[in-house]
């Protein structure tokens, strides 16, 4: 039996340049535990996506990533705005980001479905004015 | 194809020279990062006008081996920096994305 591994980072609302450093840190330790190349991507993918979503949306959250011998899972958590529509949200194409975001590439409406698509499991817990809750597991 | 083949090619510039020895296993044009994020093959060399700092990000997260940045833009030089610190090899031209990656596809593809 192994114990379960557990990462927590803190992300910076409105601060583009330093997105993607939590799942950048993410991937070189997952590497560094023999995870497959294949995961990795996948759990890079999809925590890329959410810590850009946080950015854009959220002003920022915490995010934690816990390893176990079966999968791992990602939480992420905001106080942000919440999402009033998931099922749009969920839409390719359907984004609510700023000119200025959409100007540096992002915003393409591809953020949500990405992080279903790269992940075995995921599931969106939202309150309108209180924040949103995002669960992901890949499977090793 | 690997990536010396690539860095060899007269019309593009060496900013970052990443694993020469690196094999490729396609290109790949995107400008939106939200869509390459997706779709950019591991190992592959990925053609854009996008040259920012998150662009490093994308490519890094997605084990691509190589940008291609067309239409003479470029990336700053903390950026650059970063590119050698994780082997992504980065290159620059003046030609157009599709031009260039048709010139990288004959060279290693065709």
């Amino acid at each position: 039996m192994s114990e379960q591994l557990t990462f927590t980072y803190s992300i910076d609302g409105d601060d583009f340049t330093r997105a993607g450093e939590a799942s950048s840190s993410v991937k070189n330790k997952l590497k560094m535990l023999g995870v497959s190349s294949e995961a990795i991507r996948k759990v890079a993918i999809a925590m890329y996506e959410g810590e850009i979503n946080m950015v854009i949306h959220a002003d920022g959250g915490t995010i934690d990533v816990s390893v176990s011998d079966d999968d791992i899972t990602m939480v992420l958590a905001d106080k942000g705005p919440g999402i009033p529509d998931i099922d749009k949200a969920m839409q390719e194409g359907y984004s609510t980001a700023r000119e200025e975001v959409r100007s540096l590439g992002f915003g393409a409406g591809m953020g949500l479905p990405n992080m279903k698509r790269f992940t075995d499991e995921m599931q969106i817990d939202t309150v309108l004015g209180e924040g949103t809750t995002i669960t992901m597991k890949v499977h090793l | 194809m690997k990536l010396k083949d690539i860095l060899a090619l007269p019309e593009c510039r060496v900013l970052a020279e990443g694993n020469p020895q690196r094999e490729i296993s396609r290109v790949f044009c995107c400008d939106l990062l939200s869509v390459a994020m997706g779709k950019a093959p591991a190992d592959g060399v990925w053609v854009t006008v996008m040259g920012n700092r998150n662009t490093l990000a994308v490519a890094s997260l997605t084990d691509t081996a190589c940008i291609v940045l067309a239409e003479g833009i470029s990336l700053d030089e903390g950026t650059l920096a970063k590119a050698g610190e994780e082997g992504i090899a980065v290159l620059a031209t003046d030609l157009p994305a599709f031009d260039i990656a048709l010139e990288i596809y004959q060279a290693g593809f065709a």
